[in-house]
């Protein structure tokens, strides 16, 4: 046996910038490509990418709302009743929400349905007020908050957005294609959703794999230029 | 350990090669398959010829691709993909614009057969995936039948056949009186107008390209049969339920549901029955567990047929048949020699788990 | 970290917690909701009235009646009760207060969903001239088409529902017949590849005048005396 050499760990340093704390949401750990959470909106409005803009914007807005009052009340949560009092939080600013959209556009409201209670039962809320916000800083809480609605938003402008172009030959009512383009109107029905869905996670795993693969060979350089030095 | 197996080879039962192979059987569904391609072709003209050709090469050309890209061997010289090819072509509606079968038969191969892991691993018949895509996604257009013996069918293809890319087919000059056919079950539901059972049985009417003429169809599922290729117990159970069952309807409203011989050679039963439900890898093993299978597809033909908002339901029926088909392998498990029955379902799982 | 603390919290933490969220919570939902109030009503009548106006073309005031006891309508304000949306209707008028029609609310069963129209019974002519669909949840791109075609919508502009000479009964029932074969004016025109849809729509149609377009022809006095006082006021 050789003698034991010392293993040294480096450990990641977890103390983010501020820009790395919002960008984090938005790509690397986007919260429906790469965490897949909130699938209930996900495929059921973005059909077209007006509900998808606007079903992003009120997630957004109550992800940044609950985020910023959990953080607020963080020291005066007891850990027992914790979920509880999310919860309520969450829903408060859906109903919030909800009644806003309502004097917004009935339009909008209307083609939305039931799926804005639904921002009550979406995990990636209710994940990052348990996994964030109850123990970061006010300011870290929102700038996580904007970043992951940011992300939620854009990929639900992706699905939505490949959804009405193919479904419906349109882009946010805009006709695209002349007269006589033939709708994939499949695209717009339940498994639409499943196949975008599908074409966009394919997408970004591959994205991914290709970066990691790149990874080893970068820091190989880096070294090299470490060393060079 | 590498000597050990060269000395001794161990493998499970049979031990007895037989001389059939995955491409026999398959190579003898397409000759199966030709009479009623035959007869579709006479039936529809030259716009037949174009598109089953289309739908065949698609999927072939698919596979191969696929395979490729995945860095496997091609499997196209296994027959299995232009028997898809074929079946797929056959069940859409004449006129159907090139461009769709296309996109079709690109997700028949990709979707219902490669993303599964090819042949053998499919749960869904192929061939029935691709087309309830393109129901799913075209229903217009594949509810919209050009009428069959045309007078011109071998001068001139459909107008609507040659439409461009992503544009909508027009049907205008399809038939002469710029009026499209509709088939005898749509006829049957929404105008309640019954249609001969000597015209359905020979194929004199409106349809799917290949689904309008039974006997021929028949035909090539007895040959099949006679050959021991297919599993004869599928289509039988299909038939004896839905014939029990609408006979059943029909004498209780007979204004309302269509008799027996109608429901059997009206639509794409007798193709599906005999060429689709009997799907070697989507159906179950176990001998009841096949006429399990054709009697729950049976009574879905008819529940969807009388009282669906569609006029027809065997796609459904047989898809809903293939996701059914493990679960009843499962259920029907034989009594393995020298265990007691209680023992089966547990023995069962855990060789399924291994 | 410092939510993860002891198990053995005072009692009172965790009401001071549950109670005061809660305050703060029920405290922004009813300022919300009173802050929306009014913007959302205003929303809700000015759909109604623009669906009403576009189901009777030249009426631009409108007013509720409610079918009282299934015979008597009465001008409905708002404290009648309204619950029942079937029996309330609405009489669009013009400029000087002379009735228009009536804008009467049905609906049943489509190929999906239950398909609500609202559409404009014109007395003097005795036609419908004007359909709109409420709500419907039809296959969009084929069934949604009985919200958008302009040719089926068309059908609505002039359709006959007269009555026979004692007033009692429609004439000719409406019927959906298929696209292009429309011969006479009780006839709607279907819609290629949505044929349930645009049956369901004339079948909403033919069970709801039926009930309501002799009612409305027998009160019309009602109609017309409201929509005077209206005026004067």
């Amino acid at each position: 046996m050789q003698p034991e050499k010392p293993i040294v760990i480096r450990k990641e340093v977890v103390r983010r910038g501020s820009a790395d704390e919002f960008l984090k949401g938005l790509w690397r750990e986007n919260p429906v490509f790469v965490q897949v959470l909130g699938m209930c909106p996900v495929l059921a409005v973005t059909n077209s990418a007006i509900n998808a803009l606007t079903m992003g914007l009120a997630t957004a807005f109550v992800l940044l709302l609950s985020n910023l009052l959990v953080s607020c009340l963080r020291h005066y949560i007891p850990p027992q009743v914790r979920i509880a009092t999310f919860i309520l939080i969450i829903a408060t600013f859906v109903t919030v929400v909800d009644y806003l959209i309502q004097a917004i556009s009935l339009e909008i409201h209307k083609s939305l349905g039931a799926f804005i209670s639904l921002i009550v039962v979406n995990c990636l809320i209710l994940g990052r007020a348990e996994a964030f916000a109850s123990r970061n800083s006010i300011g870290r809480s929102l700038l996580d908050a904007l970043g992951m609605g940011a992300g939620f938003t854009f990929a639900l402008l992706c699905m939505g957005g490949v959804r009405e172009i193919l479904g419906g030959g349109t882009l946010f009512g805009v006709a695209l294609f002349a007269d006589n383009y033939q709708p994939w109107v499949v695209m717009i029905l339940p498994s639409g959703g499943f196949f975008t869905l599908g074409a966009w996670l394919l997408l970004f795993n591959r994205i991914k794999q290709r970066q990691q693969r790149k990874q080893p060979r970068l820091q190989a350089r880096l070294q090299e230029m470490g060393s060079e030095q | 350990m590498n000597d050990l197996r060269k000395t001794l080879e161990i493998s499970t039962s049979p031990h007895i090669a037989s001389g059939r192979s995955v491409e026999d059987i398959m190579r003898n569904v397409v000759w199966a398959l030709l009479p009623a391609t035959a007869f579709a072709i006479y039936a529809f003209g030259i716009g037949a010829l174009l598109t089953l050709s289309v739908a065949t090469l698609t999927c072939v050309a698919t596979e191969h691709l696929l395979c490729r890209g995945g860095g496997r061997r091609s499997t196209v010289g296994d027959w299995s993909a232009v028997v898809t090819g074929l079946l797929y072509g056959l069940t859409l509606p004449p006129g159907l614009p090139l461009w769709m079968v296309v996109g079709g038969g690109v997700v028949a191969l990709a979707l219902g057969k490669y993303l599964f892991g090819g042949l053998g691993y499919n749960a869904f018949n192929p061939a029935l995936v691709g087309r309830a895509f393109l129901q799913a996604a075209f229903p217009a257009a594949m509810t919209t039948w050009t009428p069959a013996l045309a007078p011109e069918r071998f001068q001139v293809l459909p107008s609507s056949t040659l439409t461009l890319p992503f544009m909508t087919p027009d049907y205008s000059l399809t038939a002469a009186d710029g009026v499209t056919g509709a088939t005898p079950l749509a006829l049957m539901k929404f105008d309640q107008q019954p249609t001969g059972t000597y015209d359905l049985a020979f194929g004199f009417t409106g349809g799917s390209m290949g689904e309008t003429c039974g006997v021929l169809i028949l035909l090539g599922g007895i040959w099949l049969v006679a050959r021991k290729m297919m599993n004869w117990r599928i289509p039988a159970a299909i038939f004896g339920t839905v014939i029990i069952l609408s006979a059943l309807f029909n004498g209780l409203d007979p204004a309302r549901y269509p008799g027996p011989w109608f429901t059997l050679f009206s639509g794409g039963l007798m193709l599906g029955a005999v060429f689709m439900a009997t799907d070697m890898v989507a159906s179950p093993m176990t001998s009841l567990g096949v006429v399990i299978y054709g009697i729950v597809i049976g009574a879905l033909i008819i529940v969807i047929r009388f009282w669906g908002g569609m006029p027809e339901g065997v796609m459904y029926a047989i898809l809903l048949g293939n996701a059914l088909s493990p679960h009843i392998d499962a259920l029907t498990q034989p009594r393995v020699f020298g265990y007691k029955s209680g023992l089966k379902s547990e023995r069962y799982h855990e060789d399924y788990r291994q | 970290m410092k939510i993860i603390a002891s198990d053995k919290q005072p009692a009172w933490i965790v009401y001071r917690a549950l109670v005061g969220v809660g305050l703060v919570c029920a405290l922004m939902i009813v300022s919300v909701f009173l802050l929306t109030l009014s913007a959302i009503e205003k929303n809700r009548s000015e759909a109604l009235a623009q669906a009403i106006f576009t189901v009777l073309p030249g009426a631009n005031t409108k007013l509720a009646f409610a079918l009282t006891g299934g015979e008597h309508f009465v001008v409905a304000d708002a404290n009648t009760d309204a619950s029942d949306a079937e029996a309330v209707i609405h009489a669009g008028y013009g400029a000087h207060g002379q009735l228009i029609g009536v804008a009467i609310e049905a609906q049943g069963m489509g190929y999906q969903d239950t398909i609500r129209i609202l559409y404009g019974y014109i007395p003097d002519r005795q036609v419908i001239a004007g359909m709109q669909v409420l709500e419907s949840k039809e296959t969009p791109g084929l069934g949604s088409k009985i919200e958008t075609d302009k040719s089926f919508l068309k059908n609505f502009s002039q359709l006959d529902v007269s009555l026979t000479a004692e007033g009692s009964a429609i004439k000719n029932a409406i019927v959906a017949v298929k696209p292009g074969q429309k011969t006479e004016p009780w006839e709607i025109d279907g819609i290629t590849g949505a044929t349930i849809s645009s049956k369901a729509v004339a079948g909403i149609l033919r069970a709801s005048t039926r009930r309501w377009i002799p009612l409305v022809q027998r009160h019309l006095q009602v109609f017309h005396a409201a929509g005077e006082a209206h005026s004067d006021s």
